[in-house]
């Protein structure tokens, strides 16, 4: 079958199959700028690991940002299976020119955060990646399916993190409001501009990469996590929010912000950046050390 | 080697395996990802930490990627095709009189 009448009958594009070079481009952007925000968003929550306020707590935080390293690891190998090296794909994203995900550009800056992004943020992923377990492209689909089964403990220890403040002290539940405050905007954005402005949805939707428009999954972010709010105790930063035939109506968010963010201006995208470099260079011995074992060991056993 | 491999061995200092995971005893190991490592060994500890953070699996396999024969999607249907035309093979193609049982 050729592709055009596999993608018409809803199957699955296998990596050894025939493919336009832009389903073949459009997919080794979007997984690797999906496998780059992975790992980049290891940062803001490792920022805690020291100081969260329990032992359990920092466990559960460790699994967590381990997740994340794996979840990167899955959708670099998916990328690779289109003809891409992952050692280019990282050489990318170092030398900024490919992106990841603009909410990472942001920083954490009390233990309300970690909840507030296990929550919203990973909320938010597992609205867009849900679709994706039914993308087009088989590789991309399968470490999708892993990716969705592994965020739910994600967004669940975020929210027993708010519950928990929120029932605490006034601080603590001021704490908890303050994340929300600052995470609600810029996790609306992680859905893209509206679908007036978004320049790679038609085609994406077309070849099967992208199945519910950007403002679609929005609304259906807000339609999950406003009630979830008001058993947090919370309130949702917008006074223009209302229940309205089985919605909410939601103002929406400052897209020049997003823009911006984008652009390289968020308040924490030189940072991520750097630290990702060094984190690489840092590391460059280990890969020279086991690849030096591991040529020992195969002389050795010739 | 096929055409990935090819790439990914002329282009990477780390070998690529292709990771298969045995979810429990009395299944077959299935296809599960791939990954990066410099020799089996290493290959099968980060297979461990990456595939199997959840119990996942009781027994791994690693294989070089380079070292997997694979049918071509160029020629699927001339390899295929044998199999076409042997209905008979299905026992849906016999007919089985009314009231017999246990066949």
């Amino acid at each position: 079958m050729d592709f055009q009448a596999t993608i018409d009958a809803d199957g699955r594009i296998e990596p050894r199959d025939a493919m336009p070079d832009g389903y073949r481009k459009t997919l080794i952007r979007q997984i690797a700028q999906h496998a780059h925000s992975e790992i980049i968003g290891m940062q803001p929550e490792g920022n805690w690991i020291s100081r969260a306020p329990s032992l359990r707590r920092k466990a559960i935080l460790m699994a967590k940002v381990q997740d994340e390293a794996g979840h990167g690891l899955y959708l670099y190998a998916a990328a690779e299976t289109l003809g891409v090296d992952r050692a280019d794909l990282l050489d990318l994203l170092h030398s900024g020119k490919q992106k990841y995900s603009s909410i990472f550009n942001y920083p954490t800056l009390t233990w309300a955060d970690i909840g507030a992004i296990g929550w919203l943020v990973d909320g938010a992923a597992i609205v867009n990646q849900v679709p994706l377990c039914r993308c087009s492209y088989g590789p991309y689909a399968r470490a999708m399916v892993r990716v969705c089964k592994e965020e739910s403990f994600h967004q669940r220890q975020g929210f027993e993190i708010l519950y928990t403040l929120s029932k605490g002290t006034e601080a603590q539940k001021a704490m908890a409001q303050d994340a929300l405050n600052r995470w609600w905007w810029p996790s609306l954005m992680m859905f893209g501009p509206p679908d007036a402005a978004s320049t790679h949805s038609e085609q994406s939707m077309a070849w099967g990469i992208k199945r519910h428009s950007n403002d679609e999954l929005r609304q259906r972010f807000v339609d999950m996590t406003v009630p979830q709010a008001d058993v947090l105790g919370l309130r949702v930063p917008d006074d223009g929010l209302v229940y309205e035939d089985g919605h909410y109506r939601f103002t929406e968010p400052d897209y020049t912000e997003l823009y911006d963010v984008v652009k390289g201006n968020g308040p924490c995208n030189q940072q991520r950046l750097s630290h990702r470099v060094k984190a690489h260079e840092d590391g460059a011995w280990v890969r020279e050390a086991a690849a030096a074992y591991a040529a020992k060991r195969a002389e050795r056993a010739a | 080697m096929n055409e990935r491999s090819e790439f990914i061995s002329k282009h990477s200092v780390e070998p690529l395996y292709e990771v298969f995971v045995r979810s429990r005893r009395g299944l077959s190991h299935t296809h599960v990802g791939s990954l990066h490592a410099p020799d089996a060994t290493m290959a099968l500890r980060n297979a461990r930490d990456v595939y199997t953070r959840r119990q996942e699996g009781v027994s791994i396999w690693v294989v070089r990627a380079s070292d997997i024969t694979a049918s071509s999607p160029d020629e699927k249907d001339e390899f295929f095709d044998p199999a076409g035309d042997k209905v008979y093979r299905h026992p849906t193609f016999y007919e089985v009189p009314e009231g017999v049982e246990h066949l």
